[in-house]
């Protein structure tokens, strides 16, 4: 379509158009798509090394997400997967513009995120299929990638979480009198939560250095934007709390870029948060599990047509900046990395068991404290030697063991002295001993049991796997 | 040794750890020109100014969840919630945020924060103003929770709270702010994790939440007066951790136990301190562990009925007395 239209956006207008605003006006009137001018140039493009760079990153992050989900296919990674396939332009055109003291924080759609800023993909991988050298120890998944080093804050699985998070981040900014800024990505469905309006609120209040970035990616799950959203020019949703919105063309790297750099730039100086929509679309479903019924296939096939990685290496070498074997090369480079990510993964052992209560809390010399609460910890528990509680609790605490890894009845039956007795009989002197054993083959079990499809097979499965 | 009112030991609290660390600050719903619903934050913003007592909007959940934020990357706020009711719209933050938030991303983080917050019937503020919700936290793990029933534990323990690198839920009550009690000169931090014997006794141990804590004391007077019964009171002051080992001790000692709390029954402290209790000295139980607890009713306004819907000195003396029925 010549204006770049897409049906969906069609269809906003036209839902719109029966609802108004008290000015008369409809509140899909206040949009205006046109703006957006998909597939125009907008801008020069940069300097041959950030042309380099932003069309790298947005490889590696297709490559990775396209391998990630086969391995999902494969029940490597469990639980839930969100790809970003097609919105590569707008986390890499929005993450290039921080400095490397400012902050980002983003949504459960984070693979992206993390790797864009700088996060491995080893550990990023390592992550998704939930192992120790992942990026959160295999304790968060893939909703919850988190980079400490790279000042990258985390993924948050729950919609709307993590604004407060960022805004709190920005008070720390503005009370430490730093200049840093944080940059918090949110998706278009975040818009609706309550903490939307709280955090845009606050932010304007107190002045804080907070760019916010919806990914507008035209869907809350399976729910279009004209079905989730009154207001579909989401620029506008926090205007009336005191945050100017922005909007850009989401395919368009440079688009972002440049819209976000303002966008941190006012922020930082100015100490007004601003927001800024970047309008996308999701090539993918909403996780590996969804069937897609909520639109049609042409609707996917005419945004793939926008790609923002196609248009953007045929621009570069249209211009000369890239030969096209140049092109191809930083494609080829992006799948290595992407295969060197799921060998590291697949090597990396699963997290101990013994670690299943590590960093639940902080221990500080400054407080001191007994932490009893759980007796089921694989070893005994914390504090129960220095206060030397006896023997009762440290024999629960033994048997507790169970609890860490098996789910065996039998193993976290309490004995009757009777039971003992008569095990006793049966295995021979030495409860403990008897016990012990028990509690052995449970805790092993599953772990091999879980990692036996790739722990067993993977070590060969691995070289080929990994083409 | 100085007496003061509950609510100044907290204020005192504040206002050292304030003067001793540039990152303390405060957040919360009228704390700073308003002083506080229940006064707790008087003089602080003189003191400190706007920047470190800051008064918010009412957006509980982001009032939170920014003190995660600040905390996450090295500030230590103090967020003040002005009844454990309204926490409930801050559950997300709390729960799937601060509590989650360092395991989840395998130990990178740490979320130094206090939230603070006064539970309690008895001033007839009715169902949204008036509950005991200590369950609802000790059952999360990543939480510290302080039940403090003194006036020198709501310093010593809020000092604890505020230097602690946990989030935790400081839980005071209404209905003590203006209870006066001692509290040390140039008092450090207490350790949390320790419960207090407030009363020695052979006979029955009797513990006691928040301040149900003072309730189970008056009873236990009134068991040796009337009754020739002496009852061992323990506060335990900290639930998260909790002080399992003075329980045990005291109940393998007087072989019976009475949990008085003023939340509801159903899931509540009581009956996770019984189910504890009954694993780690059945066998020096002679009797089932009672349980006092809140009617299980959302709390009414009429004063008859709100005086009906929480535990009081008799209801503690019959529970123990129960405990002896066998004899």
């Amino acid at each position: 379509m010549a204006n770049g239209y897409s049906p969906t956006q069609v269809a906003i207008r036209e839902t719109t158009k029966t609802r108004k605003n008290g000015d008369g006006t409809a509140p899909g009137d206040v949009t205006k798509p046109e703006e957006i001018r998909f597939g125009e140039v907008k801008h020069d493009l940069p300097d041959p090394e950030t042309c380099r760079t932003v069309l790298s990153k947005m490889m590696l992050i297709r490559r990775f997400e396209e391998r990630a989900g086969e391995m999902y296919a494969k029940a490597k990674i469990g639980g839930f997967l969100h790809l970003c396939i097609g919105e590569e332009a707008a986390i890499v055109g929005a993450t290039q513009a921080l400095r490397d003291g400012d902050y980002l924080i983003s949504t459960y759609r984070e693979h992206g995120q993390a790797l864009a800023r700088g996060t491995h993909p080893n550990g990023v991988m390592a992550e998704l299929f939930g192992r120790e050298d992942g990026c959160s120890r295999g304790r968060g998944g893939s909703m919850h990638l988190f980079d400490w080093e790279k000042r990258f804050l985390g993924g948050y699985g729950i919609v709307g979480g993590s604004l407060p998070l960022s805004a709190g981040v920005a008070l720390a900014c503005d009370y430490l009198e730093t200049d840093d800024v944080i940059l918090s990505m949110m998706g278009d469905g975040a818009t609706n939560q309550g903490t939307f309006g709280e955090t845009m609120n606050l932010a304007a209040l107190w002045s804080l250095p907070v760019v916010f970035v919806i990914v507008n990616n035209q869907f809350g799950m399976g729910t279009a934007l004209h079905r989730h959203s009154a207001v579909t020019d989401l620029s506008r949703k926090s205007e009336g709390f005191g945050v100017p919105g922005t909007r850009c063309d989401g395919m368009d790297a440079l688009d972002v870029h440049s819209v976000v750099s303002d966008a941190l730039a006012h922020a930082r100086e100015q100490r007004q948060p601003q927001l800024v929509e970047a309008v996308t679309y999701r090539y993918r479903g909403h996780s590996m599990a969804d069937p897609e019924e909520y639109r049609s296939k042409e609707e996917v096939e005419e945004w793939r047509r926008r790609d923002p990685i196609q248009a953007f290496a045929r621009r570069l070498v249209d211009e000369g900046v890239l030969g096209q074997d140049e092109v191809e090369k930083l494609d080829a480079e992006a799948i290595e990395a992407v295969d060197e990510s799921v060998k590291f993964a697949d090597k990396s052992p699963f997290p101990e068991l013994d670690s299943l209560y590590d960093d639940v809390y902080v221990f500080t010399d400054e407080v001191p404290a007994w932490w009893t609460v759980d007796e089921r910890t694989p070893e005994v528990h914390r504090g129960e030697r220095e206060r030397e509680a006896g023997q009762v609790p440290h024999d629960l605490a033994e048997k507790g063991a169970a609890y860490a890894g098996v789910g065996d009845r039998q193993a976290r039956k309490r004995r009757t002295p009777t039971d003992r007795r008569q095990e006793g009989a049966q295995q021979g002197p030495g409860e403990d001993g008897e016990a012990a054993e028990e509690v052995e083959p449970g805790t092993t079990d599953p772990a091999t049991a879980a990692a036996g499809g790739e722990v067993g097979s993977a070590e060969p499965a691995d070289e080929g796997g990994a083409d | 040794m100085p007496v003061m009112r509950y609510r100044e030991a907290l204020n005192q609290a504040l206002r050292e750890e304030m003067r001793a660390d540039e990152k303390v600050f405060l957040m919360g719903e009228d704390i700073g020109v308003f002083q506080g619903a229940f006064k707790v934050t008087a003089g602080l913003l003189e003191e400190f100014g706007e920047k470190r007592v800051r008064d918010t909007p009412i957006s509980e959940n982001t009032i939170v969840g920014m003190g995660v934020g600040s905390a996450m990357v090295g500030l230590r706020p103090v967020v003040e919630l002005m009844t454990i009711n309204f926490s409930l719209l801050a559950m997300d933050q709390i729960v799937n945020h601060a509590a989650a938030i360092r395991y989840m991303f395998g130990g990178q983080v740490k979320v130094p924060m206090v939230i603070r917050m006064p539970q309690g019937a008895g001033h007839q503020l009715g169902p949204t103003h008036s509950h005991s919700f200590e369950a609802f936290y000790l059952h999360v793990p990543g939480l510290l929770v302080a039940v403090p029933s003194t006036a020198a534990d709501a310093k010593g323990l809020l000092k604890a709270a505020i230097r602690d690198d946990n989030p935790v839920i400081f839980i005071e009550h209404e209905t003590l702010y203006g209870q006066r009690g001692e509290v040390p000169e140039n008092g450090g931090p207490m350790r949390f994790g320790e419960a207090a014997v407030r009363r020695q006794g052979d006979d029955v141990t009797i513990i006691g939440i928040s301040r149900m804590a003072i309730t189970a004391q008056k009873a236990a007077d009134s068991l040796a007066e009337t009754h020739e019964i002496e009852a061992e009171v323990i506060d335990p002051r900290t639930l998260r951790p909790l002080d399992l080992d003075t329980i045990r001790d005291s109940v393998k000692k007087t072989n019976r136990a009475v949990i008085v709390e003023e939340g509801w029954p159903h899931g509540g402290v009581g009956a996770n301190l019984a189910a504890l209790i009954q694993e780690q000295a059945f066998d020096w139980l002679d009797a089932p562990v009672e349980r006092v607890t809140g009617a299980d009713v959302p709390m009414p306004y009429s004063k008859p009925l709100e005086q009906a819907a929480f535990p009081h000195e008799e209801h503690v003396v019959q529970a123990a007395l129960a405990t002896f029925r066998d004899l």
